[in-house]
């Protein structure tokens, strides 16, 4: 197979540039090696017709949980990459929280392994802050990154211990690893299922407060600014924490943020009818606090669109609300969403980009996200116009859990590629290739 | 004021009349009023039986007859068949029904299963001495061995057919018509 | 007017009429609890399961009696004797159920949503007997027709609950129909347990008992759980007891011809005093007669309701498929 791959006729959207426009990408012994006019890359490579499609870097999610080691029955690393190229992601950052949690090299060496013999996608491990994310002592953090993890994170559950807190940031800097935080003060969720407001009143269920995402969000902000350690907020939800961290970033704390595609589309009104798959931590909430989320994905304050995919078996959700297991997948819908943004005039096409390249890349120190000479060869050809319906049956995941069940989407990545090789295509042959004479 | 497929069988004069003459028939055939109950099926017997009830005062004079309203909804066979509208309005039996003689009155009697139904709300009441029952009109088509003792018109009627009493109480108007298939 | 609703699973959004309509068919059905053969015939062979996973005794001897004073078979359920202690799901009951075809289903249940949820499940009418913090309609259906018969209307008055409104399922049940029926409703209890969004619903909220009693017509009081103590909702029982007790000294500040309501059990000394539980105002006993006339309604309701649906659907699968335009002369 040649060693040179030019992907031509396409709209190229450039997230660090900030540009849309007709180029061709030309990729070479796997890394992109320019970008540049129609017919100006030379000749001697294979063609990859993008004739119609738009082409971005490699999209990359920061925040997914791909359950393995230890929870299979829900999604294995195997699957769970599947589902990623089929949502048109390249590389995927995933959490700690499997079982045995990884809390140490061995756990970080088995899912890289894993990842390695599904092949297609990167999977970038994220180790946990705490051992056993018990909250009481901190993981080895070098040893797990000399295995390979990119981030520290007790994601799925908060760390409760401000002074461990204090110490995992001050840590984590020998190391310059991000550390990611699920904000949530135990006692203040106490024993909640949804967000606390009207509807959890008239539905009869116990809430979470915002005040329960924000008040660690203000705690983490300050620990933070001491320890001039990296904070990244995982699935902000409310306005109260983006103002904090709009406030926090402009005293030149070292925090970025990221919010999902449903906490960015839906409300709290979405458990009406106590809906299952309506059910995840932080919790959906009303649309004053989607509309702040979606102007501060805007304007920057957020720059990283993740999933936090988080599959779970038909059993653990079809049971009553209460007793459902918490989280939504998102790997397939999370592109469409996204264009559907930039349709209705929240964001721009490269501003939409940056935060599923650029932002999360940078945010966890990885090498792809954009088209620059020597980046990684990972591209996400997507057809802006293919419009399908959410079938939850069609799902390459595992688990079918998504509250975007019978939605009407418009585009849809159809060619994936990672270190220049097509990884995933989506019933669209590839054009005849030529090669050179 | 009938429509096309329709025709009056009675007028508010005829109706009278047959009241009157069923009020003297009850009279003759009880010899008097001792012992005796009314017992109205809802909805337009209940209108009736208040009037043959007047019809009795007035020729016998006395005390007037115990009167009582048996709503038949909680004791129809067909709950499987679907009720249009299951509106249960109540029975009100404000005598003692062991020992009475009671007189049911209702307008049409046609299967016979609403009697039947009725005479199974009223023996949940006690023991009558006995029952006997009086319509406005037979219109035969008898699915039960149900007979009235006491009848304002016989109308034979088809199937089909569908047979409308309208009182002044309720409708504004007594007559009965007849509507065609 | 017909009865529209395919399961009672709470009374918020049920219009206005069909709450009347529940409540003057229970008006009618109370006649049947005073002959002395307390039985019609209209549910004969029909099955009524209560499923209680929760323990209550009241509502489920009521449920029993209303099932049965319509000759209908009752079969009941707890959760201590059923499978649900092996771990069953909720969903596998559901479908247990459902293959014995049940013609109604009562649910008591400690998770809000669990009468939805089995509604998704089984094919017959679902009656909500209590599920979580969510609504307990039959409760509130069986105090409007006390305060319908007290009272003579529903339109109008003031009504104050007073309790732990936060986790009450029956002061949810009562502020949606009461509204809808057209009453001024006043919420009162401490404000640990009287979340302001109460407001959008249409109640005025009230700390202090007294400005929430006076000049009431209706004084609804609701039972405080012993076990919310640990949620640091208010410091102790007695301090609780201090400040919103129903005194006969509180009581005095309402209208004089006042009625007292408590959906029971009593807390005697907690939530009401004795003297007024057993005082001339209090139509506690009254409620509880509703109970059964309430629940024969409903069940009759929801059961004719769902035959004549079954009965529409056969004739239509039965009839032979219409011709357009004019038919034959």
């Amino acid at each position: 197979m040649s060693a040179r791959l030019l992907v031509a006729g396409g709209t190229v959207v450039d997230p660090v540039a900030g540009t849309v426009g007709p180029a061709d990408v030309r990729i070479d012994d796997g890394r992109i090696a320019a970008v540049g006019p129609s017919g100006a890359l030379g000749e001697d490579a294979r063609v990859l017709d993008a004739r119609g499609l738009l082409v971005l870097p490699g999209l990359i999610d920061a925040h997914v949980h791909l359950r393995e080691p230890g929870y299979e029955y829900k999604e294995t690393i195997a699957t769970g990459v599947r589902a990623a190229l089929a949502g048109g992601f390249t590389a995927v950052a995933c959490m700690a929280n499997t079982n045995p949690v990884n809390d140490s090299g061995a756990v970080t060496q088995f899912i890289l392994d894993r990842a390695a013999a599904a092949g297609g996608a990167r999977v970038h491990p994220i180790g946990a802050v705490s051992v056993g994310l018990a909250g009481e002592q901190l993981a080895e953090f070098g040893e797990m990154q000399r295995a390979g993890i990119v981030a520290v994170s007790d994601d799925g559950v908060p760390v409760m211990d401000a002074g461990l807190m204090r110490r995992a940031l001050e840590y984590a800097r020998l190391f310059d690893l991000p550390v990611v935080v699920h904000e949530e003060d135990r006692h203040l969720a106490a024993g909640g299922v949804m967000h606390e407001g009207l509807v959890s009143l008239r539905l009869g269920l116990r809430g979470v407060p915002a005040a329960a995402e924000e008040v660690m969000v203000a705690r983490d902000l300050a620990l933070a600014e001491l320890t001039g350690g990296r904070l990244h907020v995982a699935h902000v939800s409310t306005a109260g924490s983006v103002a904090l961290i709009r406030a926090a970033r402009a005293r030149g704390v070292r925090v970025t943020a990221e919010a999902t595609p449903h906490h960015l589309f839906l409300t709290d009104e979405a458990v009406a009818g106590y809906d299952t798959n309506a059910k995840m931590a932080p919790p959906l909430r009303p649309r004053s606090d989607v509309d702040a989320l979606r102007a501060a994905v805007a304007d920057g304050t957020i720059e990283v669109i993740a999933t936090d995919h988080a599959p779970h078996h038909r059993d653990e959700k079809d049971v009553e609300f209460e007793a459902a297991a918490n989280g939504v997948i998102g790997l397939e819908t999370a592109l469409p969403l996204g264009l559907r943004l930039v349709a209705e005039g929240v964001l721009d096409l490269p501003t939409l980009a940056a935060r599923l390249t650029v932002g999360p890349a940078r945010v966890l120190g990885l090498p792809g996200g954009t088209l620059a000479p020597g980046a990684p060869g990972d591209l996400t050809l997507v057809d802006p116009e293919r419009r399908w319906r959410v079938d939850p049956r069609e799902l390459r995941s595992r688990s079918r859990n998504t509250p975007f069940a019978g939605w009407e989407m418009t585009g849809r990545a159809v060619v994936v590629l990672v270190g220049g090789r097509v990884v995933h295509e989506e019933e669209r042959p590839l054009a005849a290739l030529r090669s050179a004479s | 004021m009938s429509t096309a497929g329709t025709r009056q069988v009675m007028d508010a004069q005829a109706i009278h009349r047959a009241l009157v003459r069923i009020a003297h028939e009850i009279l003759e055939r009880n010899k008097g009023t001792q012992g005796l109950a009314l017992v109205g099926v809802r909805s337009r017997g209940v209108h009736l039986a208040q009037r043959i009830r007047q019809a009795l005062h007035e020729i016998e004079g006395g005390a007037p007859v115990p009167f009582g309203v048996v709503d038949i909804t909680l004791y129809r066979d067909d709950l499987d068949r679907g009720l249009q509208n299951p509106e249960v309005k109540g029975t009100d039996i404000p005598f003692a029904v062991d020992g009475a003689r009671i007189l049911l009155v209702d307008d049409v009697l046609f299967t016979g299963r609403t009697v039947r139904a009725a005479m199974d709300a009223l023996v949940d009441f006690g023991r009558p001495q006995s029952i006997q029952l009086a319509v406005l009109i037979d219109r035969g088509h008898r699915e039960l061995p149900v007979r009235a003792d006491y009848v304002g018109k016989n109308l034979p009627t088809a199937r089909g057919e569908q047979v409308h009493v309208r009182l002044d109480e309720v409708d504004g108007v007594d007559e009965v018509v007849i509507e065609g298939a | 007017m017909a009865f529209t609703q395919r399961h009672l699973l709470g009374l918020e959004g049920v219009p206005a009429e069909e709450i009347g309509a529940i409540l003057d068919t229970a008006a009618s059905f109370k006649e049947i609890s005073e002959r002395d053969i307390k039985k019609v015939p209209t549910l004969r062979g029909k099955t009524v399961i209560n499923l209680f996973y929760e323990p209550s005794t009241r509502t489920r001897t009521s449920f029993e009696i209303a099932a049965k004073r319509l000759s209908a078979d009752a079969v009941n359920i707890t959760a201590s004797t059923s499978s649900t202690t092996k771990g069953e799901t909720l969903a596998d009951t559901a479908r247990n159920l459902e293959a014995m075809r049940p013609d109604a289903i009562v649910v008591r249940h400690p998770a809000a949503g669990a009468c939805h949820f089995l509604a998704q499940h089984v094919s017959c009418p679902i009656v909500n007997a209590g599920d979580g913090c969510h609504e307990h309609p039959t409760q509130a259906l069986l105090d409007l027709l006390t305060v319908r018969e007290r009272c003579g209307r529903i339109a109008g008055l003031t009504v104050a609950i007073v309790g732990d409104l936060l986790h009450s399922r029956v002061g949810r049940s009562n502020l949606h129909a009461l509204r809808a029926l057209g009453a001024r409703v006043r919420l009162v209890g401490p404000p640990t347990l009287l979340p302001r969004e109460f407001e959008a619903l249409g109640a005025e909220l009230h700390t202090r008992l007294a400005d929430g009693v006076r000049g009431a017509d209706v004084v609804m009081m609701l039972r405080i759980q012993r076990e919310r103590q640990s949620g640091h909702f208010f410091p102790s029982l007695d301090e609780y007891s201090q400040y919103y007790c129903l005194t006969e000294e509180v009581v005095r500040l309402a209208q004089p011809n006042v009625i007292i309501l408590h959906p029971g059990p009593l807390n005697r000394g907690l939530e009401i005093a004795s003297e007024v539980a057993d005082g001339p105002y209090s139509v506690i006993m009254s409620q509880v007669t509703n109970g059964v006339a309430v629940r024969m309604a409903i069940l009759y309701l929801l059961i004719a309701r769902s035959k004549a649906e079954d009965a529409a659907e056969i004739e239509e699968a039965a009839e032979p498929p219409r011709r357009r335009g004019g038919g034959r002369a």
